[in-house]
């Protein structure tokens, strides 16, 4: 290392030159004004509250306009009526139970795979070529056409259900990877090889952050094709003594129990809905840390 | 190294260092080419030339000079094409333009990873991050993140992250290129003290003569295309040295005159 002399006695001109610096750093340093928790709160909520409050009445207008009985489009307050009673018995949470473990392991697998699979591709030319554009493939393919060649090798299982979630779930998880690790700037690269960032250490510290709003946009939209392709699944593969969100709802029709039916609607909707709002927070926080947030609009 | 023909002027010694001082890198007839065929280009064309330890060397030139690739080639980050570059196992720092900071991290974990990833344990890592990042007076901006942070600071952050590789050579490429003057001018004050606390070699590659005789012990004049080092002025002032004093201005007229005719052979 250099010869690292103690820093020199404070003169004059040090203090002169700090002084300077220091005046210009806060005439520099921009200025953010953060608003309080609970005005972006309620600034976030109100829009949807609206939009909400629009939906359930255009609902009750084409109730009410008399288009069809009401034992076959029944109203909103009828919905909820239905919903609220099914939410007192058991079989109702052990559905969302089974559903969401269902979710959580069909996602949790894809992950793995779409990542592997995705910094496998963006590393190498050959696969890049070979498998970039049969991700993108697989990626249009609609989930439900993966269920009758699910169900010839897996049976009506759980099987069958978990290799559909992750097919429909992982090409966009490694679509996104690849986006992300595409965009990174070459800059950043550069300058990791310059502070001696090499293979697995390169990967953690600057290929993996740096790609990282790429990686959670393909997430998000894993998870939306993940949860497609679970309640397609639960409706053509039910299995006994195994309620579902999806057999639920299959089992509504069954019954002609409209309200019922469109109750596990809401149910798979407020679902969809909430795991979307995680992702898009998780999403906004990365942007916000990286300046990427027009906090003067 | 001692075998080298230089072309470098005979030069006094700095004040502060002891005679003869030791050489710290030694480029030999390096030559390099982009492409190949038909479509090569040359870059730089047989550049000899000596630095020594501890010595301040800026590399000046007008655009399409090679006075980056040749950073790059002492960096290690490119190959030479023809020729060699010494540095005798000295390990090497490198600054971009751009401050080239890490977006997702702090100002101090930025520095603190050049750290942890030489080994150091995270500790020990952010105590030195802190010590750095008061050397560069930014010890009261940590834990910001770098779009909060002005353009001048986030390159003072980069230069305590490259003080952080622990290298003997600091390479610096055009650096201050993108500040406004003021700010400029305040770091020029900021490196020169960093450089006479710390000891380092650096090489500054400039397209402003001012700035590279505000800064340089001496100044390599390159040409463009090819790049060949046309000529070596020593600068004799005393330090600290002022951007706006006559002695500045007085050699800053004499080496723009120079590198003006070589700009305008390119125009015949």
């Amino acid at each position: 290392m250099a010869v690292e002399t103690p820093p020199r006695a404070a003169s004059v001109e040090d203090d002169v030159l700090d002084t300077e610096i220091a005046g210009l750093d806060a005439l520099e340093i921009p200025r953010s004004e953060k608003s309080s928790l609970r005005s972006r709160l309620w600034g976030g909520t109100w829009p949807k509250l609206i939009a909400i409050g629009l939906v359930l009445s255009s609902w009750q207008a084409v109730v009410w306009s008399g288009w069809r009985p009401p034992y076959l489009l029944p109203g909103p307050v009828e919905v909820f009526e239905t919903l609220f009673d099914a939410a007192a018995t058991a079989t109702f949470w052990q559905a969302i139970l089974i559903t969401m473990q269902r979710a959580a392991v069909g996602f949790a697998l894809a992950i793995v795979i779409g990542t592997v699979i995705g910094f496998a591709v963006s590393r190498s030319k050959v696969l890049r070529s070979g498998v970039g554009s049969l991700i993108t493939g697989l990626q249009s393919m609609p989930s439900i056409a993966w269920f009758p060649l699910a169900i010839l090798l897996f049976r009506l299982s759980e099987t069958a259900i978990l290799f559909v979630v992750v097919i429909g779930a992982a090409p966009s998880i490694a679509n996104g990877l690849i986006t992300g690790i595409d965009h990174i700037p070459p800059l950043w690269m550069r300058a990791g090889k310059v502070l001696g960032a090499r293979g697995f250490a390169a990967f953690r510290h600057i290929v993996l952050p740096g790609a990282m709003p790429g990686y959670v946009a393909g997430l998000k939209q894993g998870w939306a094709f993940a949860w497609r392709s679970l309640m397609a699944g639960e409706l053509l593969v039910i299995i006994a003594n195994r309620p579902s969100v999806g057999a639920l709802l299959q089992f509504n029709r069954d019954q002609s129990d409209a309200a019922g039916l469109l109750a596990m609607m809401v149910v798979i909707l407020a679902i969809g809905i909430a795991v979307d709002t995680v992702f898009g927070a998780a999403d906004r926080a990365i942007r916000a840390r990286r300046g990427l947030v027009d906090t003067a609009a | 190294m001692s075998d080298t023909t230089t072309i470098m002027a005979p030069r006094e010694a700095r004040p502060t260092a002891a005679s003869p001082p030791e050489t710290a890198i030694t480029v030999t007839g390096v030559s390099k080419t982009y492409g190949d065929g038909r479509s090569a280009v040359l870059a730089l064309d047989d550049v000899s030339v000596d630095i020594a330890a501890g010595e301040f060397m800026c590399l000046l030139g007008a655009s399409g000079c090679g006075k980056s690739t040749l950073l790059n080639l002492i960096a290690g980050l490119y190959h030479v094409t023809d020729g060699t570059i010494d540095t005798a196992g000295r390990r090497s720092a490198l600054m971009f333009q751009e401050p080239a900071l890490f977006p997702w991290l702090t100002a101090a974990a930025n520095v603190e990873l050049a750290l942890t990833l030489r080994g150091w344990s995270r500790r020990n890592a952010r105590e030195r991050a802190l010590d750095l990042l008061a050397r560069v007076r930014l010890d009261g901006f940590a834990s910001k993140r770098p779009h909060e942070l002005s353009g001048g600071m986030r390159q003072r952050v980069a230069l305590a992250r490259a003080l952080a590789q622990d290298a003997d050579i600091l390479l610096m490429d055009e650096p201050f290129g993108a500040l406004d003057a003021m700010t400029r001018d305040l770091l020029h004050d900021e490196l020169e003290r960093v450089w006479s606390d710390t000891g380092l070699t650096v090489v500054f590659v400039t397209h402003n003569v001012r700035e590279a005789v505000r800064l340089g012990d001496r100044i390599a004049v390159l040409t463009s295309r090819p790049g060949r080092v046309a000529r070596i002025y020593d600068v004799p002032l005393e330090r600290p040295r002022r951007i706006e004093s006559v002695e500045v201005t007085e050699i800053t007229a004499a080496v723009t005159a120079r590198l003006r005719e070589e700009v305008a052979r390119h125009g015949r």
